[in-house]
């Protein structure tokens, strides 16, 4: 009824800009469980890489490119290209929440104000009183019942002795409360593809959005969950599940030596009998429009890959968490004053590690699988970059090439093979 | 109700802006809202740390010069006038201006001041010369400064070819000072025509009179 309330209204009084109007065209109706068309970016990306361009910049010169040198003209390239990522850049863009095409009634989603109408404003009060007064209060108190359960569940549990009852059981504590902190979001997940579901003694990959994708994976089977031991809360909660079934909580200090941590991993995946163990390889939330690059240390472990692809739909409620502006719990509070969570999850056919593939190339194989899947643009990035500077040698990079350029073909032959590796992978 | 952006930038700016860079008015608007996120002190202006944020623009070689582009002589800080200012450069040129009144001042965007802009780019101490000085500067930021070949090379003299040209592979293509040299003397050569071994704006504009300047100095905005 939400669903078809919000729509209805939107598409009365709501004045769009040019380019809104083609996309408002190609939004898919209520009811499919598609994705949402992403907003196009505000300028066009000329194309061409940079041999190309300085080619077509030193037309006018009487010499050809290949006689290499230097043309004032040059530099125009990278005025341009620096210009254009200074209006809309790749990365950036990631880290803050998508915007929407066309409203959703939420404040927050709401970017560019135009006042539309008084009747759209009532609309939209309406909304806030039913989220507020209606809808939030019903959640929390679900969140409650079902995190204390599992709190409370999972220690009975521990006292079993451990055999076949006590894995049955904790399962059933821990699924029991996944769906209710699930019912608590009015998250309505829809699961495809249930036969690749990830089995014991694998590993789990999935793209990273917000600490909600864990809730989201946990309702639909049971995986040993892999972070680090937090204090408060979030402590308690750890200590108690780790009671009921083997998680893999690391102290902080154990966090740092990337050996310990790939063992102990590794220890688990090879005892078969061991829950399937959830990775989020990017290391950080990304706004689910794209998928950064994943950390090859995920892939070193070895084992069966399962990977998913996890995608929100926006329209309902951001589900991004911008670690930045908002805290833990200001992000839950957020996200129970939505409309809704709804969620796709597609479980892809398991990967393993071909022969001749190292980690980073087989981390670069799944994550193109599931952006293929999930509609999200693979990006080579690196998610760290929300808070790092970018390396340096990405602009060595960049210098080398053209470097070539100015020195000529002549020498071109012996340098061949540099040449060839820099052009197919210039962010890696 | 009413999102923080919008209700800073008034309407009688969005025309000031309007009427001095001729960008639309939602081409103004969307880039308040890119200006706005990349500004994080959230005070209105940015800062040369606010642009370096960039991944894109600080893997660009020319990303240092571009920066300060944007900064008005000797400040650190640029409010969103300076920015949309120093952009406009980069508007592409509509056929409809090219009969505008003939007495107004000529647009950001004409050809003549997209080419101004660059020759600033080059010509550091504003004295509106490109001396060879400047040039050597901007051709090393674009090159790098990573080990040179001549100088690996002599250091393996009496060596085998072989082994010489697997080095140059692993060291890469960089280009030795004196080789810098004896480009930017051929390029102030080839454009410098009152002999003063220098380049003027009238020397720089003459030599780039066929590159179409129009194209690839602008961006294509999608609306």
């Amino acid at each position: 009824i939400v669903k078809q309330l919000v729509f209805s209204n939107l598409t009365i009084g709501y004045r769009c800009d040019s380019h809104l109007d083609s996309c408002m065209a190609t939004l898919t109706t209520v009811g499919e469980t598609s994705v949402c068309p992403l907003i196009p970016g505000l300028i066009q990306r000329e194309g061409g890489s940079m041999e190309q361009e300085m080619g077509e910049l030193r037309r006018y010169r009487t010499q050809s490119i290949s006689r290499g040198e230097f043309a004032l003209s040059d530099s125009f390239y990278f005025y341009r290209k620096g210009l254009e990522s200074i209006v809309d850049d790749q990365v950036t863009q990631r880290f803050s929440s998508e915007e929407l095409v066309s409203w959703n009634l939420l404040t927050r989603t709401n970017h560019n104000f135009h006042y539309i109408s008084l009747r759209l404003t009532i609309i939209w009060g309406l909304g806030v009183i039913i989220r507020y007064c209606v809808l939030f209060p019903l959640r929390i108190t679900l969140a409650i019942i079902g995190l204390s359960w599992l709190v409370i569940g999972t220690t009975l549990v521990g006292f079993l002795p451990k055999n076949r009852v006590k894995t049955w059981l904790s399962e059933l504590v821990h699924l029991m409360c996944y769906r209710i902190c699930a019912r608590g979001l009015s998250a309505t997940i829809q699961y495809h593809n249930k036969e690749n579901k990830p089995q014991k003694g694998g590993i789990c990959v999935a793209n990273h959005t917000s600490p909600i994708d864990i809730v989201i994976l946990a309702n639909d089977g049971c995986y040993a969950m892999v972070g680090q031991c937090h204090g408060g809360l979030m402590g308690v909660i750890q200590r108690s599940m780790v009671r009921s079934c083997p998680h893999v909580w690391f102290e902080r200090s154990e966090m740092r030596d990337r050996h310990a941590v790939t063992s102990r991993l590794r220890a688990h995946v090879a005892a078969k009998t061991n829950l399937p163990i959830l990775i989020f390889p990017e290391g950080t939330c990304i706004n689910n429009t794209s998928v950064m690059m994943f950390k090859k240390g995920s892939f070193e472990i070895g084992g069966t890959i399962y990977p998913v692809a996890i995608k929100y739909d926006p329209r309902f409620g951001d589900a991004f968490w911008n670690s930045a502006k908002y805290n833990m719990v200001s992000y839950l509070l957020r996200m129970m004053t939505s409309w809704a969570i709804v969620v796709n999850v597609w479980y892809l056919p398991p990967m393993t590690r071909e022969e001749g593939e190292d980690a980073a190339q087989f981390a670069n194989r799944v994550k193109s699988a599931i952006a293929h899947q999930g509609g999200l643009l693979d990006m080579a990035w690196d998610g760290s970059l929300k808070r790092d500077k970018v390396k340096e040698e990405f602009k060595e990079q960049q210098q080398k090439m053209y470097s070539s350029m100015v020195v000529g073909k002549k020498r071109r032959k012996s340098e061949t093979f540099r040449k060839d590796n820099q052009d197919t992978v210039i962010l890696e | 109700m009413g999102s923080r952006a919008s209700t800073l930038l008034r309407e009688e700016e969005i025309e000031e802006i309007k009427k001095e860079t001729g960008f639309s008015h939602s081409q103004i608007t969307r880039l308040y809202s890119r200006f706005t996120s990349l500004d994080k002190g959230e005070n209105g202006t940015l800062s040369r740390e606010d642009f370096q944020r960039i991944p894109e623009l600080a893997i660009n070689p020319l990303g240092d010069r571009i920066i300060n582009a944007f900064f008005p002589e000797g400040e650190d800080q640029v409010n969103f006038r300076g920015f949309m200012r120093t952009l406009a450069h980069f508007r592409p040129i509509e056929d409809n201006e090219k009969n505008k009144d003939p007495t107004a001042s000529e647009p950001l965007n004409s050809r003549t001041n997209k080419l101004l802009f660059a020759f600033r780019l080059y010509d550091l101490d504003r004295d509106d010369k490109i001396s060879r000085d400047e040039l050597l500067q901007v051709l090393r930021m674009m090159v790098g400064l990573n080990m040179f070949v001549s100088q690996v090379l002599r250091m393996m003299v009496g060596l085998n070819m072989f082994v010489s040209q697997v080095l140059r592979m692993m060291v890469g293509v960089n280009i030795s000072d004196e080789q810098l040299g004896s480009i930017a003397d051929r390029t102030i050569q080839e454009a410098d025509q009152n002999g003063d071994n220098s380049i003027s704006f009238n020397e720089f504009i003459k030599v780039l009179e066929k590159v179409d300047v129009e194209q690839k100095m602008s961006i294509r905005f999608l609306h």
